[in-house]
């Protein structure tokens, strides 16, 4: 199976060239990353191609990783029933720079689009109805960023008095409490009070 | 005479309507009894899974997914259990392969009696809900007596299963088989042959194999299009190609073929249960690396070794490897997929969950374009839908 998915790999960046920009197999799956102005160029391949033939588009998510320049990754998953075969795209984006909607190749990409619009805020070029999909109406923020907090901004009751919803303020009765459960043999770096005259027993030592 | 302007008109559909099946709403543009347009809404079930699993342990996690499809939870344990063993590596023993699919093909039962039921309600028949419920039941309690929960089971566990299973559960399954086909024969002679189901559904809510592909339909919704795709035959987990069962496919892709492949389904599936429990191989039901499954209750109280593995286990969790693994398994609803990022630590970085439902919701509005009110009725139902896996 890796062997086919090598091959297939090589196939793909050896016709797309610049396109592409990686292509790896791990765990028997494999992934291609590409370009981002490129995507819909190399969707429309892997769709059309008598060697692709990716006809369903499964699944399109986002990731973040906070730390880096271009801190979301769109990740789209591709299936081949003709081939029995799966695929990976990624690409890069930022908050800023929108990525092309795929949306005219594949139906179903227009939901998953607006998911990931919802929930980490990268917007679509060229998309034909990007509204928020799961959150409230009128909810703010992009809850899957890493930044957003577990319990959000705000929380709803209904109130009794104005005789409707109203949001107010979260307020947690006890606070969100993360224990960090890493082994404290691997987790912890700082010293223990004390330590410190070890060493400076040793260093005496060696004088 | 003076022409009248006939302006079309919005109607909310949802979000509490039973023939919803769920917290869906619908927002529906009218053209007299046409359907001009529709917009569903969904969302209004989102807990934010996807969130929340990244803030737990891969243990902890499993629960998240009995609450997604709550109508087939053990499918979709099944699909996380094997992403988190792709990323450790790990082997799970035989009987513990054979425990799972027996209970992924008890998921599909609940799963498409539930759905054949609520459907046939949809369109007027009231029998098929009070027939089917009860075998419902009948089959929640074997859930019951395997790990003590009816619904929500926690069962599948990276490395295997909770708990092994004992012999007279087997044996009352196994028994309980021949008079389920019954109670399909039955159902199946409420409404396969009813003329009053037939108009509701024939030729209702058409989609071809290409649209499907476009629409990214898989499973049962697919199938009754006449594409003969099964991730159970074509990329097998678990051992499903040890087991016989013919794949049903339909031909004209309506509501009453999806209705007819969930039927055939449901009949495969009595034969791959009964084939797993003649087959029942012995030994452990988990796997024994206690660095990932929890040792036995009994072993804890001997053994220090053991109760140290229970307690990292409970707090710290285990680690995984970092990677990233796409993991799908055939779910009652269609494709059922888990893309789990792991950083190396005990927590995933990310798991998408991408759910069957949210493809064939999203094709309602294609499906029921130019249809009547009362149509659309029929789509939802026969499409499939559980707002836990769609909300998320």
């Amino acid at each position: 199976m890796d062997q086919v998915l090598q091959e297939l790999g090589g196939y793909i960046r050896d016709t797309l060239g610049a396109a592409i920009e990686d292509t790896s197999v791990r765990l028997g799956q494999l992934s291609v990353e590409v370009r981002r102005d490129d995507i819909l160029k190399v969707m429309k391949f892997l769709r059309d191609d008598a060697n692709c033939q990716f006809s369903t588009l499964l699944d399109v998510c986002g990731v973040d990783y906070p730390d880096d320049d271009e801190r979301f990754e769109i990740v789209y998953h591709l299936l081949s029933m003709t081939h029995n075969n799966r695929i990976r795209i990624k690409l890069r984006t930022d908050e800023d720079t929108p990525v092309d909607s795929v949306t005219p190749l594949f139906s179903a990409a227009n939901w998953w689009e607006r998911e990931v619009w919802d929930m980490f805020g990268v917007a679509f070029n060229g998309h034909p109805d990007l509204r928020r999909i799961l959150t409230d109406y009128g909810f703010e923020g992009h809850p899957l960023r890493k930044d957003f907090p577990l319990t959000g901004y705000v929380e709803v009751r209904y109130d009794d008095e104005q005789k409707r919803i109203v949001y107010e303020p979260v307020k947690l009765t006890q606070e969100f409490r993360t224990f960090d459960f890493l082994s404290p043999w691997e987790g912890v770096q700082r010293m223990l009070p004390g330590d410190e005259k070890a060493e400076d027993a040793a260093e005496e030592d060696a004088k | 005479m003076a022409e009248t302007q006939i302006k079309n008109f919005n109607i909310n559909f949802g979000p509490q309507h039973p023939a919803a099946h769920g917290v869906l709403r619908l927002v529906l543009e009218m053209d007299g009894e046409v359907v001009e347009r529709a917009d569903p809404h969904v969302g209004l079930l989102h807990r934010g899974t996807e969130k929340l699993i990244e803030h737990k342990t891969y243990v902890q996690a499993v629960g998240y997914f009995d609450r997604l499809d709550y109508s087939s939870p053990q499918c979709q344990e099944h699909a996380f259990a094997l992403a988190t063993e792709k990323l450790l590596g790990l082997e799970v023993p035989a009987r513990g392969q054979a425990i799972r699919v027996l209970y992924a093909e008890i998921g599909r039962q609940l799963n498409h009696l539930m759905n054949i039921c609520a459907f046939a309600m949809d369109v007027g028949a009231m029998t098929p809900m009070l027939w089917g419920f009860e075998h419902r039941e009948k089959l929640m309690e074997f859930c019951e007596r395997a790990c003590g929960a009816r619904m929500h089971m926690h069962y599948f566990r990276p490395g295997g299963v909770a708990m092994d299973v004992p012999q007279q559960l087997l044996d009352d399954i196994y028994a309980w088989c021949p008079s389920y086909v019954k109670i399909i024969d039955d159902m199946e002679s409420l409404l396969t042959n009813n003329r009053i189901f037939k108009q509701r559904t024939v030729d209702i809510g058409v989609i071809t194999a290409d649209e499907c592909q476009d629409w990214g339909f898989t499973g049962a919704n697919l199938r009754a299009s006449g594409v003969a795709w099964d991730l159970r035959k074509s990329q097998p987990y678990d051992g499903y190609e040890k087991y016989d069962f013919q794949i049903p496919v339909g031909k004209n892709g309506d509501c009453y073929d999806r209705y007819l492949v969930r039927i055939l389904e449901m009949r495969e599936s009595v034969k791959i249960i009964q084939q797993v429990i003649e087959n029942m191989p012995g030994g452990p039901a988990k796997s024994i690396d206690h660095k990932v499954t929890p040792p036995s209750r009994r072993d804890m109280k001997h053994s220090m070794e053991a109760l140290i593995h229970h307690f990292k286990l409970y707090t710290e969790g285990f680690k995984v490897p970092a990677g990233e693994t796409y993991t799908a398994v055939e779910a009652p609803k269609g494709e059922f997929a888990v893309y789990l990022i792991s950083d190396g630590s005990n927590k995933p970085y990310r798991c998408k969950i991408r759910a069957p439902g949210f493809a064939s919701l999203q094709a309602t509005e294609f499906i029921s374009k130019g249809h009547m009110l009362a149509d659309v009725v029929a789509n939802i139902g026969s499409v499939d839908v559980v707002f836990g896996e769609i909300d998320r």
